[in-house]
């Protein structure tokens, strides 16, 4: 593969940054041609598809060869940009190229007629936002990095209101804006720390540093807090399940599959590669924060009403989930224990590349049934499955993989994390040894709570009967749709079935960061996966799908073969009741009300019941987010009481504001002076 | 993978198929013998199997691909589930393909499949079938792991032959954690097959199901797969119950004479077990739907106890 690329003397480097600017013209040239859709969509989003395979095939061959560094004159006169490829750039980089190949040709077919923000300019922050990501996981010191985590920020911004003349759409843009700006400020703050008043903020400076356990929690701390934000973990989640559903699809599905990993890719990049030092505690918090924002994540999503919220919080559940495993690698990586630390490291990695194809394959078919049907809200929809057969089955496969259901990528990674939970016995402190087992209960908890999420999502959609009369004429997804939804598709079927060539694009990872790996795949077992040895635990997910195709194909035979095959259609099973309606079946709530019922205590809900004496009864529950009248309502209140404080000193007179001139300056002078 | 390996694999997947029905029909007859009612006789599930795959299979108006596909789906994870629990043997070459976590993740594939057929269909019922036994599920499906969990802390594998043949060779001590997961166990059990305190398997009214409500719409022979793969689940269950907590009499690997010795001691374990399940069908009388949840957090919590204990005492 490399003697391929190696003729034209490239190194991966220069690939990556050849489709970088690619991908810039693509963009500059969607802004040329505003409001020509045809073009757009038929030729400039294909070709960036195309930019994104080239740039999955440079990250397979980048992942296992050494880190590239280049430094490019672009930027100030003193501070050029310095990029670096290594492993676990390649990693992410992988991750990019892969859903952003699917979600691209996606975005090919979605565009229909300009809703808001001419398809030009969407063209142009949608490849600037590709672009921008592709360069974060590159960037090798904190002036890059912050110039363009601002403006993947930005263009993320402009995405999500492309619909901008909707009230709600732009409260839910800047909700999204405020919290990234305030994650970027400790993202900063923390890169400030790390470079430990050398005044030099290249990365390899930062390696170099020896901090004191002090200032090493402080920047740990500091990232937590500021890539947590954009990451979308407890308590600074609130702005997900609003610019989540306020962005058109394909961009929810970038978003949430490939951008939230970028968050957590810079907590990785700073927990494990730029502090030298590891303290226990900060596996601890982490993996503390990551499950209760799992737990709450899922619970929220159980009781959702609409399509996107509903995704947007189960997408809250398995960022928790992936910090979890972050924390568990980085408590065994503070004590030592290599080998752990790199099963929890690629179980957690591995949910990442899943998360990443079944996430954007969710968001995807919601854009398609949007498009279909015109409605979001899951009280209007259902039987879908009969009009828009490709989007209904390559939801399946979606929905299977986000339940964490064996053969296919979401079970490997869960399996991965679990068995990792199995060695921390191994653990020095009783106390963390006995803490550890009721996280690997929630984490069970967790994942059968995302799969009763997953079986109301696509029972209430494509299943049972219509609920309105016009979704009969809801149209199928186009080529481009198509295309997209089967390559995401084909992404969680290979992520399941060929587990152990996924674990060797992952090990060049786990060696950089916790110098430790999974056991390499002895020959002619390639196809069972083992974890620590044989004896411990495998699967083979090959077989496994195997095995019960077999048993389903010879079972029809059999039956088929020594009896019949007949049918015959009748109408329903209706108890004697013959006035059966669409609306008799499930809604939406109601599918969600037992999960509703035993967790009452961590929503807000406000209800109202109907009573015999009103004359036109109704029925009416809001299920709100407790953060925002715990912590975030009174923070704006106290916020706004400060301003107003400090606004008395605006008086309005010359006479004073020239007497803070004054002051200022006589202060300054006594400073000046000493 | 040696040809008594190969034997052994094929010997369980037919012992599983066939005794499956007679296992439901032994505990029937029982149940009728303890409520003083006459039984219909130990070969009765044989012969309505029969009956149901010689009707035709009546399927609804509106009832999709995916409903006529589901019984073969439930069958075959069932089938599959049965040829990984060691029930005669531990020499069995499907087992390193699939652990314990695989297996609570086969059960929870058949029952999601199971709940969105039921979903498919549009009646009031099949909404009420499908959202319920996922409420059962999503709290059963952890508790089980759970106690697989505990018997994994003890044998230091998850592959369950690796669990059977360690436990089998222990001096007959009592394991405390295996004393706590055993009742969490039985408690889930009950659960998972839709046996009374949690659901009636022979209610006749649509408000008490749950089981039975999933597959109200199936006839024919959709019905009879998955009224098979319903008994092969309580197989199942019973198996791993035995794995984990009775396992003398499995056959290791090497040993041909073991292996037709298992047959018999499995049938009378089986039979046992069945006894007793029938005793705790009759003393006990079914739950309100909402006090599932309550009865099924106390088996999650008594098995993480059950871990708890094992790591506590650092014995098991």
């Amino acid at each position: 593969m490399s003697a391929l690329l190696a003729p034209s003397g490239w190194v991966h480097l220069d690939w990556v940054l050849l489709v970088v600017l690619v991908w810039l013209l693509i963009g500059a040239a969607g802004a040329l041609a505003l409001r020509r859709l045809r073009l757009v969509a038929t030729l400039l989003f294909p070709l960036s598809a195309l930019c994104s395979l080239v740039l999955l095939v440079v990250a397979f061959d980048a992942a296992s060869s050494v880190p590239e560094v280049a430094v490019l004159p672009i930027g100030l006169p003193q501070l050029p940009f310095h990029l670096r490829l290594d492993g676990l750039s390649a990693f992410f980089l992988l991750l990019i190229g892969g859903v952003s190949a699917g979600v691209s040709s996606f975005a090919a077919g979605y565009f229909r007629k300009g809703e808001g923000t001419p398809p030009g300019l969407i063209c142009l922050e949608y490849h600037v936002f590709l672009a921008s990501i592709a360069m974060v996981v590159m960037a090798d010191d904190a002036y890059v990095f912050m110039v363009v985590w601002e403006t993947m920020a930005l263009s993320s911004f402009f995405l999500v209101m492309a619909n901008h003349r909707i009230p709600d759409i732009r409260r839910a843009a800047y909700l999204y804006i405020l919290i990234a700006h305030i994650g970027a400020l400790g993202i900063l703050l923390c890169f400030g720390v790390l470079q430990a008043n050398t005044g030099d903020y290249t990365f390899a400076n930062m390696r170099a540093q020896h901090l004191s356990p002090f200032w090493a929690s402080a920047a740990f701390v500091l990232a937590l807090f500021g890539f947590g934000a954009k990451a979308g973990i407890l308590p600074l989640h609130v702005w997900l399940p609003e610019a989540h559903p306020a962005a058109p699809s394909p961009f929810s599905a970038l978003m949430s599959a490939v951008m939230l990993k970028i968050a957590l890719y810079g907590l990785l990049r700073v927990s494990f590669d730029l502090l030298q030092t590891r303290i226990w505690w900060w596996g601890v918090l982490l993996m503390a924060i990551g499950l209760a924002s799992a737990l709450f994540g899922v619970v929220f999503s159980t009781v959702q009403v609409e399509m996107k919220r509903l995704l947007a919080y189960s997408s809250i559940e398995n960022v928790g989930l992936m910090c979890a495993g972050f924390g568990l690698a980085l408590l065994f990586s503070a004590y030592g224990m290599t080998g752990p630390a790199a099963l929890a490291l690629t179980a957690a990695l591995y949910h990442v590349l899943s998360h990443g194809f079944f996430k954007s394959l969710l968001f995807c078919s919601t854009g398609a049934v949007l498009h279909a049907t015109g409605e979001r809200s899951l009280g209007k929809l259902g039987g879908l499955i009969r009009y828009t057969p490709w989007v209904a089955w390559s939801t399946l496969v979606g929905v299977l993989a986000c339940a964490g259901l064996p053969p296919l990528g979401g079970f490997v990674a869960e399996w991965l994390l679990l068995q990792s939970f199995l060695f921390t016995t191994g653990l020095p402190s009783s106390f963390l040894n006995m803490l550890v087992p009721v996280v690997a209960a929630l984490i069970a908890l967790v994942a059968a709570l995302s799969g009763y999420t997953m079986v109301k999502y696509f029972g209430v959609i494509f299943l049972g009967q219509p609920r309105e009369e016009k979704l009969a004429q809801a149209h199928d997804a186009g080529f481009w749709e198509r295309t997209g939804m089967l390559w995401l598709v084909a992404g969680c079927v290979v992520l399941g079935l060929m587990p152990n060539q996924i674990i060797a694009l992952i090990r060049p990872v786990t060696l950089l960061l916790v110098s430790g790996a999974m056991p390499q795949a002895g020959s002619g077992a390639g196809w069972l996966l083992v974890p620590v040895e044989a004896a411990r635990a495998s699967y083979a997910p090959a077989i496994f799908l195997l095995g019960v195709l077999a048993s389903c194909a010879l079972a029809y035979l059999l039956v088929r073969r020594l009896y019949h095959g007949r049918t015959r259609r009748a109408p329903p099973w209706d108890c004697g009741f013959a006035l059966q309606t669409p609306r008799m079946q499930d809604s939406a709530e109601g599918f969600g009300q037992p999960i509703r019922q035993i967790f009452e205590p961590m929503f807000r809900m406000t209800r109202e019941l109907p009573s015999p004496f009103d004359a036109e009864p109704g029925y009416r529950v809001t299920v709100e987010d407790p953060m925002w009248y715990t912590l975030y309502l009174p923070l704006a209140a106290f916020v706004e009481r400060l301003s107003r404080l400090v606004g008395r000193l605006q008086q309005g007179r010359i006479a004073v504001y020239l007497l803070y001139s004054f002051l200022t300056l006589i202060v300054v002078l006594l400073v000046v002076k000493q | 993978m040696s040809l008594l390996g190969l034997f052994s694999q094929l010997m369980a997947i037919l012992a599983a198929l066939l005794l499956a029905p007679l296992l439901s029909g032994w505990v029937n007859q029982w149940r009728a013998r303890l409520q003083n009612k006459s039984a219909p006789g130990l070969l009765q599930p044989y012969r309505v199997l029969r009956k149901l795959f010689h009707k035709e299979s009546v399927l609804a108006e509106q009832a999709s691909m995916l409903f006529r596909l589901v019984p073969y789906v439930s069958f075959g994870c069932m089938v599959l589930a049965c040829a990984i629990v060691p029930t005669l043997s531990t020499d069995l070459p499907l087992s390193p393909a699939a652990d314990a976590m695989a297996l609570v993740g086969l059960f929870a594939l058949a029952r999601v499949f199971v709940s969105l057929a039921a979903m498919d269909v549009g009646t009031a019922f099949g909404g009420l079938g499908a959202r319920r036994d996922m409420l059962v599920g999503f709290l059963a499906e952890p508790a089980l792991l759970m106690v697989l969990f505990c018997a994994s802390m003890i044998s230091k594998s998850t592959s369950l032959t690796t669990i059977v043949e360690t436990l089998a060779h222990r001096e007959l001590a009592i394991y405390p954690s295996l004393l706590v997961a055993g009742v969490a166990f039985t408690m889930v059990s009950l659960a998972e097959n839709a046996r009374v305190p949690v659901d009636n398997p022979e209610t006749h009214l649509e408000l008490t199901m749950i089981h039975e409500a999933l597959i109200l719409e199936y006839s024919g022979r959709h019905l009879a797969l998955l009224e098979w793969a319903a008994s092969l689940k309580l197989f199942a269950y019973s198996c791993i119950g035995l794995a984990l907590f009775f396992p003398w009499g499995v056959a290791e690997a090497d040993a041909p004479l073991a292996l037709i010795m298992a047959l018999p001691v499995l049938v009378i374990k089986l039979a046992i077990g069945g006894v007793l399940l029938a005793l705790v069908e009759t003393l006990s009388a079914k739950m309100r739907i909402f006090r599932v949840p309550e009865f099924l957090a106390t088996a999650f919590l008594l098995a993480v106890i059950g871990l708890l204990v094992n790591i506590l005492l650092g014995v098991g």
